[in-house]
């Protein structure tokens, strides 16, 4: 047997709905039809009152998780794509991630984005959001790159009294298999070393964890040992396991999907730089989207997001350094 | 009088209107209150009055039982009150004490007890309207029946997008929804003319397929009719309800605003009237009451808020030091604590 990405958050999500009573699904498309990516695939069938087809209304399918929350529920929402996430964007960012503070009560509930970049998408399906939901306070932001991860961490979001920001990456919905469903997992807010390596540690998190481990597997047939750190968590960001890879290795690679300026990649930089300066062999690296609007065509696409080429170009300029 | 021999439902009506009268007076002293002690420097952020509006408002808070749900917006200082919230609640939140339901971290108005169904607003107008749905949602799931969630805003918030897809949402759900929109013909400074092309805002009931209802908000007898209906009609299932009530509003948007756009001429036309005073009108018309008992429902209500200034003056502010600067419930997942 093995089982997708995808298909580990449609059974992350078939669990939540059958462990708890207070758990409810709410998107466009997510009922009968079982959701634009199927990720929610026959859930209607299994449990026909918690999985709610959402008028196109980002912004009240958002606000009224928010009041469900209240209630007691522990909604799951699924954005058809991070791209559309925006019109809901006032709801999560002054509402959802507001309400603790404000009011000391929890807000627990999961909103699942579809993210990043396939081919063909365009400017419109295919962001990645994390970084814009990070910068605000009250939220925890996820952006899981395994499939064991996909599964575990939509359970521990769905159990998490915090709003949570779900980044599943597209391109893995089919990429990725494993042979089976995790039962053990580490918890959210803690990285992971995928690789171990002694030379350049590359930080990443989702498909681009990926690009990441192509290349340590490329380069090490030269006899370069790279050390592949996949956040799971940007937010919380672990700081601490990021400082112990740069220690072992002096060297540090941060990848990012989403656009540069001001984001994730720019964070760990910033942290590195001004608590681990004296770590350090050489100056740190970030690679990013180029600063445009995601393009369309296939030519244009893969010039415009990291890819293992270009990881591998920066690895090798970085050990020059 | 022989009270025996009016009729039940009069003798309630009559119940409710002094009732409701008590609450808007209540909360005009208090809104006075809060003006001067703004105009004083001792209220830190801004004030914004319901003045004009306490009809609606109380109306709104009376027709509402103890388990539904209401989310005031700036101007129902008399909703909040009928609905049970504490002058103190008000007091505390204007001048920063710790002790008050924000403690500190929120302001003026963005004030409530969403545990006893009262919502703290967020200023984004619009906001509150989808997440009352989510509340009767939430109800539903639970089994939870008879309840009702109520929800104010002006004129103006109609104009959001937040609006149409919370209003839609609730027809779509078929929720006990009671959307009451006071249209005070400013939004800020901005006009009716300005703001929407309708012929009267209750039209857009039938576009969003809810029932509409629409009075005078200067008298609070329409106000009490039309909004108790409104309720029962979502209590029995009749599903989202929008009731619009008209009037002027009698002050600046806040208390930093003289409201200098607003022609004299609408001031002196019906429009103008202050519900206070017709409301008082009514009372002693009815010989449900005179100026003597007016007057010492004033005084009665005086006293209560000079209490709560009084005592609430010396409470703390919050300490910056001892705050607890997580805004994640979760604690071991914020980031908060730590300064980076
Ligand atoms: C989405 C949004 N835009 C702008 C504002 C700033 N603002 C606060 S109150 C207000 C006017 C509100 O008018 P209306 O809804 O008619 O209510 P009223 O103040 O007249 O009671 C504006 C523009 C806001 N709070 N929210």
């Amino acid at each position: 047997m093995s089982i997708t990405y995808l298909e580990a958050i449609r059974e992350a999500q078939a669990k939540a709905l059958a462990d708890d009573p207070r758990v409810f699904i709410y998107g466009q498309d997510v009922g009968a039809f079982g959701g634009a990516f199927k990720a929610t695939k026959n859930l209607a069938l299994e449990f026909p009152d918690r999985v709610i087809d959402a008028p196109i209304s980002e912004d009240a399918i958002i606000g009224s998780a928010i009041g469900s929350a209240l209630e007691g529920m522990r909604p799951i929402i699924e954005m058809q794509f991070a791209d559309f996430s925006t019109p809901g964007f006032n709801q999560i960012v002054n509402h959802a991630a507001t309400l603790f503070w404000r009011t000391q009560l929890p807000c627990p509930i999961t909103i699942r984005l579809p993210s990043g970049g396939t081919s063909g998408s365009g400017a419109f399906h295919s962001q990645s959001m994390e970084a814009i939901y990070a910068h605000y306070p009250g939220l925890v932001v996820m952006t899981p790159a395994t499939v064991e991860d996909a599964y575990s961490m939509l359970l521990e979001a769905v159990a998490i009294d915090d709003p949570v920001i779900f980044c599943e990456h597209k391109y893995l919905y089919y990429h990725l298999k494993a042979e089976k469903l995790p039962t053990e997992a580490m918890p959210a807010g803690k990285a992971r070393i995928s690789r171990a390596g002694r030379d350049v540690t590359i930080v990443a998190y989702s498909a681009m964890v990926h690009e990441a481990l192509a290349v340590a597997e490329e380069l090490s047939t030269e006899g370069i040992e790279i050390e592949v750190v996949d956040l799971r968590t940007i937010k919380p960001l672990d700081t601490d396991t990021i400082m112990a890879s740069v220690a072992r290795t002096g060297r540090l690679l941060c990848v990012g999907e989403s656009w540069p300026w001001g984001g994730v990649t720019a964070e760990v930089i910033a942290r590195v730089a001004t608590e681990g300066f004296n770590l350090l062999d050489a100056p740190p690296q970030r690679l990013n989207a180029k600063d445009t609007p995601i393009p369309f065509h296939p030519n244009l696409w893969l010039m415009h997001r990291p890819t293992a080429r270009s990881i591998a170009m920066a690895v090798r300029n970085l050990l020059r350094l | 009088m022989d009270t025996r021999a009016i009729p039940d439902a009069i003798s309630s009506f009559r119940e409710q209107c002094m009732k409701a009268f008590r609450f808007m007076l209540q909360s005009r002293v208090l809104d006075e209150k809060m003006a001067s002690l703004y105009r004083g420097g001792k209220i830190h952020g801004g004030v914004f009055l319901g003045k004009g509006q306490e009809a609606v408002s109380a109306a709104t808070g009376m027709s509402l039982l103890k388990g539904d749900i209401f989310s005031p917006l700036i101007r129902d200082g008399a909703g909040r009150l009928a609905f049970g919230e504490p002058i103190i609640d008000a007091v505390r939140t204007y001048m920063g004490s710790a002790l008050g339901p924000m403690r500190g971290r929120e302001g003026n108005v963005h004030r409530g007890r969403p545990a006893e169904g009262l919502l703290p607003m967020i200023s984004h107008l619009g906001a509150m309207i989808s997440v009352v749905n989510g509340m009767l949602i939430g109800r539903r799931f639970k089994k939870i029946q008879n309840t009702v969630g109520a929800v104010s805003l002006g004129d103006g918030a109609t104009s959001t997008g937040a609006f149409h897809e919370a209003l839609n949402q609730a027809a779509v759900e078929k929720l006990p929804l009671v959307l009451v929109v006071t249209n005070n013909q400013f939004a800020y400074s901005t006009p009716n003319s300005r703001q929407f092309a309708c012929r009267h805002l209750v039209d857009k009931a039938v576009g969003y397929g809810v029932a509409g209802h629409s009075m005078d908000g200067t008298d609070l007898k329409a106000c009490l009719e039309t909004i108790s209906a409104a309720v029962a009609a979502a209590r029995q299932g009749q599903g989202p309800q929008l009731v619009v009530a008209t009037l002027l509003r009698l002050c600046g948007h806040g208390e930093h605003d003289d409201a200098h756009y607003i022609d004299p001429e609408l001031r002196n036309s019906a429009l103008g009237r202050d519900c206070l005073v017709l409301a008082e009108s009514f009372l002693t018309e009815q010989g449900w009451a005179d100026a003597k008992i007016i007057k010492s429902w004033r005084k009665d209500a005086v006293r209560k808020v000079e209490e709560v200034v009084a005592a609430v003056q010396h409470e703390p502010g919050p300490d910056p030091y001892k705050e607890d600067w997580s805004a994640l419930s979760t604690r071991h997942l914020s980031e908060g604590s730590q300064s980076l």
